[in-house]
């Protein structure tokens, strides 16, 4: 199996990676106005341009927005049909990830079910988020 | 755009359609607008402008002969083309050129000389996307779906009619690359895919291209064919990843592009006697139909299942059979740029009777972009 598609973090970028590292899922929002948080990350707010913006570590918990399963695997995935999800994070914003520790099918795979984020380390810089259902 | 001030006055595809193993992509390119300018009886170098995406325009005027006072190089994926429309009509009009060549080619089954599907690591779909592990546009585009049908009360079923009343065009399409029909339990029981999607929900891939000649409403009457004018245009783009997607009932893009069209053609939607809307997967003439106000939110399923759009009804929609049974080169704007032109010209395969005025939708890359064009036949 190749080895898996993994990104390139830019410097606007390095704090979400070092983030996922460290086990945080980090956020960013603006201080100028209260547009909220966004994602992906970039040095200002998208809703009023402002300069100053934070970053700050999220709850980590969203729901399943919505997903396909992907029959045909890519390469890189190994060989079992796996779900593409978009996560609606608390705070949010939505992201891509894969939802592990769980089956990948469509009775398993309920939307709105609530998801918590779980890291998984790629290599010594690279840890993917990834997110799983909520037990219990 | 002043109304009816800008006509198409070629109009081709290429001489083949579906597999040509035997030419490249600028191949293709050069075939189609050899082709339209044929069509309209012009030579290279009767050009002045010209327009392209895939391939750069410098390729294209260097390839064809041309030396142009304007070049168009947008390239937001499938709807390219209607943006090439649209600012060709606002360049003919500010006098930046006389006669714009617009060409689309691409080998999207053969792959002779044609690019790959790559995303820079570093890239903000690089960064937050590829790593999660899509495989092009079958488990992106297709990624807001089961979001949208929870909202609207639609099912899977209601994706699948799509499909099959796209056939039923597709069979009055001696060009058409699939032609019998199908049923509803076909396309469900299709193979899969990207669950919920199966491979009948899905665009071909073929090899092709087309092209488009434009010049002055005022010229236009000089020409062979009968001038097709444009009425008014609209443009816009969302984001490059389908995961920030506003909202994933309805696309930003589709909604903007769609009213600046209807605004400056002036018309409204019982107008409209032909309607294409760039169907890559099914969902799209469903979001289509609903974002450009044809259909209030949750009514476009019952209204492909009652049979508007199909053959007879009162819509006629994506009449040459669309990119689920058409063909799909990759980019298939200009495909349904070219159905519109048809049947305003009256010589659309499945032609539909009478008809004055068509739009021709198209989408860019996964909800990404979109342009809307509005056609008529009828003289200024
Ligand atoms: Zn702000």
């Amino acid at each position: 199996m190749p080895p898996r598609m993994l990104p390139e973090p830019t410097p606007e970028t390095r704090h979400f990676w070092d983030g996922c590292k460290a086990g945080e899922l980090r956020l960013q929002r603006c201080t100028d106005c209260d547009g909220g948080s966004y994602f992906p990350p970039r040095p200002f707010c998208p809703k009023c341009g402002s300069r100053k913006v934070e970053n700050y570590a999220a709850s980590g918990k969203g729901v399943l927005w919505s997903y396909v399963i992907n029959m045909r695997p890519r390469p890189d995935m190994g060989t079992e049909p796996y779900a593409i999800a978009v996560v609606k994070l608390a705070e949010g914003p939505q992201m891509m990830s894969n939802i592990v520790n769980c089956p990948q099918t469509p009775e398993a795979l309920q939307l709105d079910m609530p998801l918590t984020v779980t890291f998984a380390a790629q290599n010594d810089d690279i840890s993917l988020p990834f997110f799983e259902p909520v037990k219990g | 755009m002043k109304q009816k001030s800008i006509a198409v006055v070629g109009a081709a595809e290429t001489t083949k359609m579906g597999k040509i193993p035997d030419v490249s992509v600028i191949g293709l390119h050069a075939d189609a607008a050899l082709n339209a300018m044929a069509d309209c009886g012009l030579k290279p170098s009767d050009i002045d402008g010209v327009a392209t995406a895939g391939i750069s325009p410098v390729d294209l005027a260097h390839y064809m002969g041309i030396t142009p006072t304007y070049a168009d190089g947008t390239s937001v994926g499938g709807c390219s083309f209607m943006l090439h429309v649209r600012h060709a009509a606002a360049a003919i009009n500010e006098g930046l050129c006389n006669t714009v060549l617009i060409t689309h080619g691409e080998s999207g089954r053969s792959r002779v000389g044609a690019g790959g599907f790559a995303r820079a690591a570093s890239s903000l779909a690089g960064q937050f996307e590829m790593p999660f592990g899509p495989m092009g546009p079958p488990t992106m585009f297709t990624i807001p779906v089961l979001r949208y049908l929870k909202a609207r009360g639609y099912t899977v079923e209601d994706l699948a009619h799509v499909a099959v009343i796209q056939r039923e065009w597709a069979a009055m399409n001696p060009r058409a690359s699939f032609k019998d029909p199908i049923t509803v339990a076909d396309v469900l029981g299709a193979d899969m895919i990207a669950w919920p999607f199966t491979k009948l929900m899905c665009c071909l891939v073929t090899d092709g291209g087309g092209a488009l000649i434009l010049t002055s409403a005022e010229r236009a009457k000089d020409f062979p064919q009968k001038p097709v004018y444009i009425l008014g245009t609209g443009e816009s783009v969302e984001t490059p990843m389908v995961s920030q997607m506003e909202d994933f009932t309805s696309s930003k893009a589709f909604r903007v592009s769609g009213k600046k069209a209807f605004e400056e053609s002036g018309i409204s939607h019982s107008d409209v006697d032909h309607l294409m809307i760039y169907d890559a997967f099914a969902h799209l003439p469903l979001y289509g139909l609903e974002d450009l106000g044809f259909c209030k939110p949750g009514e476009a399923a019952g209204f492909i299942r009652g049979r508007n759009t199909a053959p007879g009804g009162k819509l006629p929609l994506n009449t040459n059979g669309g990119g689920l049974s058409y063909m799909h080169s990759g980019m298939y704007g200009m495909y349904a740029l070219q159905e519109s032109v048809r049947q305003m010209r009256g010589i659309a395969p499945a032609q539909v009777p009478g008809a004055k005025i068509s739009i021709a939708h198209g989408v860019g890359g996964m909800f990404a972009a979109s342009g809307t064009i509005v056609f008529s036949n009828e003289a200024p």
